[in-house]
């Protein structure tokens, strides 16, 4: 019966292989046997299969994986991965990650987080975690509403969102999330698309391989709460005029005809026209992702902000910065050659002592 | 030819000042010193909130007051025989400690007329005859100081500035107190600012010479070395011992010790201490808030360390959710609660032991967890150990209690053999045939302790109720109240291994006192007084507030009375009544002062009428 039970939590086992090969896992592999409760045709399901279907490619031992979460639809991600997983509360996840990260520096450690749980109650914790550059990946599932608790305006809410907390619309200003990320430090931040297996393949392999704090936002469509909120963005009939996808090294080109660019009119993005016979792709942005300076993809952030401009999508910033743990672990190290060091009746002892015969 | 000296077997002595005028500088050389020599000593620093209040202001008055005596003492004293007053306002504020016939020390060059307004005199007390029931001393500290450093190239405000160690002197003279230590130290101190180390030697030396050339004072003390056990000691505080105790529980578990915190009054100190431990793998972080605190703690005791957070009566408001997550996942985690005045920001430099029912209750749902308080500065570094061996080998939130009094007072501290400490003894759970997440050690109900990386045991856990054994969601009704069961029992089964709970006096009689926390010493004394009167009183001290020992309901009905003394409003008094259906009494100040001895013996003489 104990061995029965012993074995449920972590019944989908590897393939067996010789000992010292390394084992070729699969995305069934990181399946674990809990059934997946999502609301049938909900965004979370191709986050979780993306997510799946790449960590088999990144070489690691299956229980060197760790998957974090707060509170929320999203939250429950971790239930459904079958590495190590620890479901917390709401907002406090970058905390909970950062104390697993300094403790087991090789643990590979992912966020899963919301709007609500991210921005909101946990918005404290989510600039400071980008701040610190922890090499922790975070992927924020924006569906820009509250879905588990059936329908509330969010931190990124358009104004005026009615919903049955805001029956007259939403008063509160959104956050922009890339934006927000930016301006608090962050190393790596990207942003990708649900509905766009391929992209958010990539964007989960390029934050894996990032060393330092990554943050993918995926636009997330809640289709009972708040569907469509970004069909102008994954639909395949509008995506070519309202996303602009950035590229390392290329102009900003968007359009069904790729015939439309952006360029930068003072520090206002502005679209022009590839075909009025005045501009030419030389005229635009060329996107550079490693830049130091981050106003450039400050203002790339905000493009999506401007009415009729299109949604950015990529990586926006990706850049090398010392880790918080290494730093941590450098003065450890470096503590280590003190005098007395570990030596704890010397450290008892330290200060002024007398002895008493 | 020296002036003579009288032997006396203890001394109580108050400085006050300005928050700026080095106070508990002088407060803590004064007592190494008398350490040093040999004497019992115990501490009281008293400071306000403010960091600079405006100079002369009765808010911004700093006191330290230190007995020390020729045997055991355990109170810094009811009342002071000496107040060195720095200024007015420090007068106004402390001469109700002293007292009468006391010696009382005044820098009469700081009684100017905005001065004395300020304090709320309207005619100078020096001068009125307000303090003939006192010997007073008017001593031009200031202008004796600036004489005693006109050789040094100090500006005028550098002089000032040392006029704490003029004062100093004059104490180390009256008590014969040797002052290589202090000499030391102000080498030490001021090594790269070797300007001040002439004038502080300077200024301490003149405050001697003062005292023994002046003809105020006739003769000076000699308290003779108490009678301590054999070993080796040194001072104190109660947040050093708790950062020691930390470090050792992770030196002898072999589990590295993350602390997360957020700067708080009066906790700050723990985490000042832990940060210059990186040379024991000790790892600090100073994080953006008190949640982040014990979220950074609780993730560090899952991937493997020994998770500890520290804060005081706010900051453990923020915590409460995030411990309950450490509650239903089972993970160790040690709370630190250096206690306050309360609510809210309440008073933040002063003392109250008003945070129990908090800690025992103050979350949702059904949290049991251990409570453990410490009763003494030493103390500290026991009770941190031992509340670090129960969150590990019980797999449990563990909140350990201090407050401001114990946390900043000091006493001599016999260090400990750390061969004698308890073993802590933890394994980290690999073995992936028998392996579930809430599989219990059938002794303790711990569950298994699995660090993520360990092969073949990924597995989930969280807020969400779990199913016994396989730590899979569960909604179900039976399940939910068998797992609410079984969290209690584990936390219950703490107390079948505590010691015998110890009885000061008798172990049966007409009154019994019950204590806990940082009341220790001021109840010990006054039980012992008592006792030598006649009466028949005893004394229990609790650590362990949750669990309580098993032995306590037996003990509580051999008396025929209970009186449960608290700086509070009735805590553990509520909890000793609803408990065991005892008419305890309770004996409640809350006024951000430790009790005075004759408070407490006066309600015992009332109880045992």
């Amino acid at each position: 019966m104990k061995a029965e039970h012993a074995r449920r939590q972590n019944s989908r086992k590897s393939s067996p292989t010789l000992p010292g090969a390394t084992p070729t896992l699969t995305k069934k592999d990181y399946e674990s046997e809990q059934d997946v409760r999502w609301c049938p045709g909900c965004g979370d399901y191709s986050i979780l299969a993306q997510t799946q279907r790449m960590l088999p490619e990144f070489g690691l031992p299956r229980e060197k994986f760790v998957f974090i979460s707060g509170i929320g639809c999203s939250s429950r991600f971790p239930y459904y991965m079958n590495t190590y997983g620890f479901h917390t509360i709401h907002g406090r996840v970058p905390t909970i990650a950062t104390g697993i990260k300094i403790a087991h520096p090789e643990l590979s450690v992912w966020v899963i987080t919301g709007d609500g749980d991210a921005l909101s109650i946990g918005g404290n914790h989510f600039i400071h975690l980008m701040r610190r550059n922890l090499d922790i990946n975070v992927i924020l599932f924006n569906n820009r509403i509250y879905g588990l608790t059936k329908g509330q305006y969010s931190p990124t809410s358009e104004q005026g969102k009615i919903t049955k907390s805001s029956p007259m619309g939403s008063i509160d200003r959104p956050f922009n999330p890339i934006n927000l990320a930016l301006i608090a430090g962050a190393t790596f931040v990207a942003r990708s698309l649900d509905r766009d297996t391929k992209h958010l393949q990539r964007m989960i392999k390029a934050a894996f391989e990032h060393k330092g704090t990554s943050l993918i936002e995926v636009y997330q469509n809640c289709h009972i709460f708040n569907n469509g909120a970004f069909f102008q963005q994954t639909e395949r009939k509008t995506k070519p005029e309202h996303t602009v996808f950035l590229e390392d090294g290329e102009p900003l080109i968007f359009g069904e005809k790729r015939d439309k660019g952006i360029r930068l009119h003072g520090f206002t993005p502005e679209v022009v026209s590839l075909t009025d016979g005045e501009h030419s792709p030389e005229d635009l942005i060329v996107h550079d992702p490693s830049r130091e300076d981050p106003t450039l993809a400050t203002i790339l952030s905000r493009i999506s902000e401007f009415p009729g401009l299109p949604h950015p999508i990529g990586i926006f910033r990706n850049i090398e910065r010392p880790c918080y743990e290494d730093l941590l672990e450098q003065q450890l190290q470096e503590a280590k050659t003190w005098k007395n060091a570990g030596d704890l009746e010397a450290l008892l002892s330290s200060g002024d002592t007398w002895v008493v015969e | 030819m020296r002036k003579p000296t009288q032997i006396i077997e203890k001394a109580t002595i108050l400085f006050a000042g300005d928050s700026g005028d080095g106070i508990q500088s002088v407060g803590a050389q004064m007592t190494q010193a008398s350490a040093l020599a040999g004497s019992a000593v115990s501490t009281f620093p008293d400071f306000p909130a403010e960091i600079r209040a405006p100079a002369g202001s009765l808010a911004g008055i700093s006191g330290f007051q230190l007995q020390f005596a020729s045997h055991d003492i355990h109170t810094p004293g009811d009342i002071s025989d000496v107040l060195v007053a720095m200024n007015p306002a420090a007068l106004k504020v402390n001469l109700p400690s002293l007292r009468p016939n006391g010696i009382l020390i005044v820098n009469t060059d700081t009684f100017s007329s905005r001065n004395l307004k300020l304090a709320g005199y309207e005619t100078n007390p020096v001068e009125d005859g307000s303090l003939a029931k006192f010997q007073v001393f008017p001593v031009e500290l200031t202008r004796l100081t600036r004489l005693a450093l006109e050789e040094t190239e100090l500006t005028q405000k550098q002089k000032d500035l040392c006029k704490n160690f003029f004062a100093l002197g004059m104490i180390f003279w009256l008590y014969n107190r040797p002052e290589d230590y202090t000499l030391e130290w102000i080498n030490h101190k001021f090594a790269k600012k070797p300007e001040f180390i002439e004038a502080n030697t300077l200024a301490l030396k003149a405050g001697q010479a003062y005292c023994e050339a002046t003809e105020q004072f006739a003769s000076s003390y000699e308290i003779k070395p108490a009678h301590f056990p054999p070993g080796k000691y040194r001072n104190i505080t109660g947040n050093s011992a708790t950062a020691l105790g930390l470090v050792a529980a992770s030196h002898q578990s072999g589990i590295p010790l993350i602390y997360g915190s957020y700067p708080i009054t009066p906790a700050t100190d723990i985490l000042h201490e832990l940060a210059s431990y990186k040379h024991f793998g000790v790892t600090t972080m100073q994080v953006e808030d008190e949640i982040a605190a014990v979220g950074v703690a609780i993730g560090a005791s899952y991937a493997g360390a020994m998770g500890v957070t520290g804060s005081s009566g706010p900051g453990l408001s923020l915590k409460s959710e995030a411990i309950n997550l450490a509650v239903i996942a089972e993970l160790p985690l040690i709370v630190c609660n250096v206690q306050r005045a309360g609510p809210s920001t309440g008073m933040p430099t002063k003392t109250e032991q008003s945070d129990l029912l908090q800690m025992l209750f103050g979350r949702n749902g059904e949290s049991p967890v251990p409570v453990l308080a410490a009763s003494r500065p030493s103390d500290c570094f026991e009770t941190a150990y031992d509340a670090c061996r129960i969150a590990m080998q019980y797999m449990t939130p563990v909140i350990f209690l201090s407050d401001g009094y114990i946390a900043n007072s000091a006493e001599p501290w016999s260090i400990p053999d750390i061969s004698e400490l308890p073993e802590i003894d933890v394994h980290f759970y690999r073995d992936t045939e028998t392996f579930a997440p809430y599989q219990r050690n059938p002794a303790t109900l711990a569950r298994p302790w699995v660090v993520p990386g360990t092969p073949g045991l990924e597995h989930r856990i969280g807020g969400l109720e779990k199913e016994d054994i396989t730590g899979f969601v569960s909604y179900d009704p039976e399940n939910h109240e068998r797992m609410s069961r079984l969290r209690a029992e584990k936390v219950h089964r703490i107390a079948r291994e505590l010691p015998p709970t110890e009885i000061f006096g008798g172990t049966s009689g007409e009154l019994l006192v019950i204590g806990w926390g940082g009341t220790h010493g001021v109840l010990r004394d006054s039980v012992e007084n008592m006792q030598n009167e006649g009466f028949s009183v005893s004394h229990v001290h609790l650590r362990y507030l949750n669990p309580l020992p098993n032995d306590l309901g037996d003990i509580l009905k051999r008396f025929d009375k209970v009186l449960v003394p608290e700086l509070n409003l009735g805590q553990l008094l509520m909890i000793i009544r609803a408990r065991y259906l005892v008419d305890a009494a309770g004996l409640n100040k809350i006024q951000g002062q430790p009790f005075h001895v004759f408070e407490v013996e006066a309600k015992i003489e009332e109880m045992c009428e």
